[in-house]
């Protein structure tokens, strides 16, 4: 379970980018983190594995408190933390491999990780996860050769292979086109539920995240001024998180997603393989 | 006529003022007549240095290969040598230097400390450090060696802190998620983005450390240079122009190879 209290974080700038943050996520809930640009979603993310430090508060990842935690503790912990990335963050002059590799550098040494030596169940893991997502016969591709689709999927792997109790995902459908945007979500949600895993969704698209996450909390200027299931979200409470604007189709269209939906699904399938066929 | 195809739209000028930018406009022609009106021109040695000039490059040809053939062997040799020594020691010492000079990699102190040593290192061109290594440690190729590696330092350093500076940081920051520690993620994050970049640079600075190497041997510090200025003193101007032939040739063979190199790793 995640835990924030009191996070805050006040850049040097002055912004204030969270203020008083108190948040809990249970063990293997999705939950979607929407609102406005420059809500602080990047921010609140950012200071669970501290890739920013956060001001003042603290950050509990089950027993751990991770916030005062010392260098090589951090690097400990954020093994247990994947992390997804907006413009997909794959090393762009790395093979896929070795991207996917590269969640496994916090437990392997610094010379067997520079001469790419990394133990068979690293490998065997990285080509399980390949496989899941379709993308095994691109093992040595470089990188920047992919779609964005395909990279976002290697990025995904990249995370899994930290073997993490929680996913942290920042934006991961922002560059990617409808269609592939639903296929990337779905896969994120299939996984999570696979694995057991909690995530973190950090997503300004309010109809995906009504349509994959369980829980929604919505942040404006640095507060939750939202938290609780996709059905709830009203007119009124989009105006809370993003201002005034004629919700009624954005909420329209979340109804007839139902009816929607089966077709989107029949799509997913047909281009990525089935949960059960990869295990 | 309506308001909105009245208003009139002109790129803002870059510098504000009109007083202060036509000011900065006359005071550079100015200047610049002022100087080309007093420089010294003398036509008519001018006019008398050109034949001279003729009769003097004429006897470049045709160039001499042979005669001296061992000197200007020995020579290359050395200048080769001097070359790759300097440069494979310039840039591991560069390295360090270059990745404390990186601003979003180094603490501040650290910063100003590798930056204090880049500048330093590029503040005596290659040959005032050749005669201060020729004093301290002798005629000969050790003290090109030392001028050549300080120079390659300054120079590589500069450019690799500079190219560390300019990296994709979200590829960086997924690296560092990962919980990777310092010097994997300078290995799988860093190092692929500056590699293709620093291979180039690497030619260019060896292409440069081979042209010095011609210079330093005329103040002792070994290499063709000694050669060349052997061959000038004594008015073998076919021997020079053969070691010029040759010095040109490695260079363009060193600059058709970077080109492939660097396509090849891209």
């Amino acid at each position: 379970m995640l835990r924030l209290q009191n996070l805050t974080k006040q850049y040097k700038t002055g912004d204030i980018a969270l203020k008083d943050i108190n948040l809990e996520v249970p063990d293997s809930q999705v939950m979607a983190l929407i609102g406005p640009s420059g809500a602080g979603k990047s921010t609140l993310i950012r200071c669970v594995n501290r890739l920013v430090e956060p001001t003042s508060g603290s950050v509990h990842l089950n027993d751990v408190e991770v916030s005062s935690l010392g260098q090589n503790q951090l690097r400990k912990a954020r093994r247990r933390m994947g992390m997804i990335f907006q413009e997909y963050a794959l090393v762009e002059r790395l093979s896929v491999m070795e991207n996917v590799l590269s969640g496994r550098l916090g437990y392997v040494s610094f010379w067997r990780s520079y001469f790419r030596k990394f133990p068979q169940s690293d490998i065997d893991e990285a080509f399980r996860l390949l496989e899941r997502v379709g993308l095994d016969h691109m093992a040595d591709k470089r990188a920047d050769e992919l779609s964005g689709g395909q990279r976002q999927r290697v990025g995904i792997c990249r995370a899994l292979i930290q073997d993490p109790e929680l996913l942290l995902i920042d934006e991961p459908t922002a560059s990617l086109d409808p269609k592939t945007s639903r296929q990337i979500m779905r896969l994120i949600c299939e996984l999570c539920q696979e694995r057991k895993l909690s995530a973190i969704i950090n997503i300004h698209d309010v109809l995906l995240a009504q349509m994959f996450a369980k829980r929604i909390v919505g942040l404006q200027l640095g507060e939750v001024v939202y938290d609780g299931p996709p059905g709830d979200l009203t007119a009124d409470v989009l105006t809370t998180i993003y201002g005034e604007e004629d919700w009624e189709a954005t909420i329209e269209a979340t109804k007839d997603l139902d009816e929607d939906e089966a077709d989107v699904i029949a799509a997913a399938e047909k281009v990525l393989p089935k949960p059960d066929a990869a295990s | 006529m309506n308001q909105a195809s009245q208003r009139r739209w002109q790129r803002p000028p870059f510098i504000e003022s009109s007083l202060l930018r036509w000011g900065l406009i006359t005071g550079g022609v100015l200047f610049l007549v002022v100087s080309i009106g007093t420089m010294e021109v003398n036509w008519e040695r001018v006019a008398a240095g050109l034949p001279r000039a003729e009769r003097f490059l004429s006897s470049f040809f045709p160039p001499d290969f042979t005669s001296k053939s061992s000197a200007i062997w020995d020579g290359i040799v050395e200048s080769l040598w001097m070359t790759v020594v300097s440069t494979v020691i310039g840039i591991l010492l560069s390295i360090p230097v270059g990745l404390g000079a990186a601003r979003n990699l180094s603490p501040r102190y650290v910063y100003l400390v590798s930056r204090g040593i880049l500048a330093l290192s590029r503040t005596f061109p290659e040959i005032i450090i050749a005669l201060f290594a020729v004093k301290l440690f002798g005629f000969g190729p050790f003290a090109g060696i030392i001028a050549l590696s300080i120079g390659s330092i300054g120079f590589y350093g500069k450019l690799l802190a500079e190219d560390i500076e300019d990296m994709d940081p979200v590829q960086a920051e997924s690296v560092k998620a990962t919980g990777a520690s310092w010097f994997q993620w300078l290995n799988y994050a860093v190092q692929p983005q500056v590699m293709p970049r620093m291979i180039g640079l690497a030619m260019y600075r060896f292409d440069i450390n081979f042209r010095e190497s011609a210079v330093l041997g005329i103040v002792g510090a070994g290499g063709i240079g000694a050669t060349l200025l052997t061959s000038f003193d004594r008015y073998e101007f076919s021997t020079s122009a053969a070691i010029l032939l040759i010095i040109i040739g490695i260079v363009m063979a060193v600059e058709y190879s970077s080109g492939y190199i660097r396509k090849w790793i891209q």
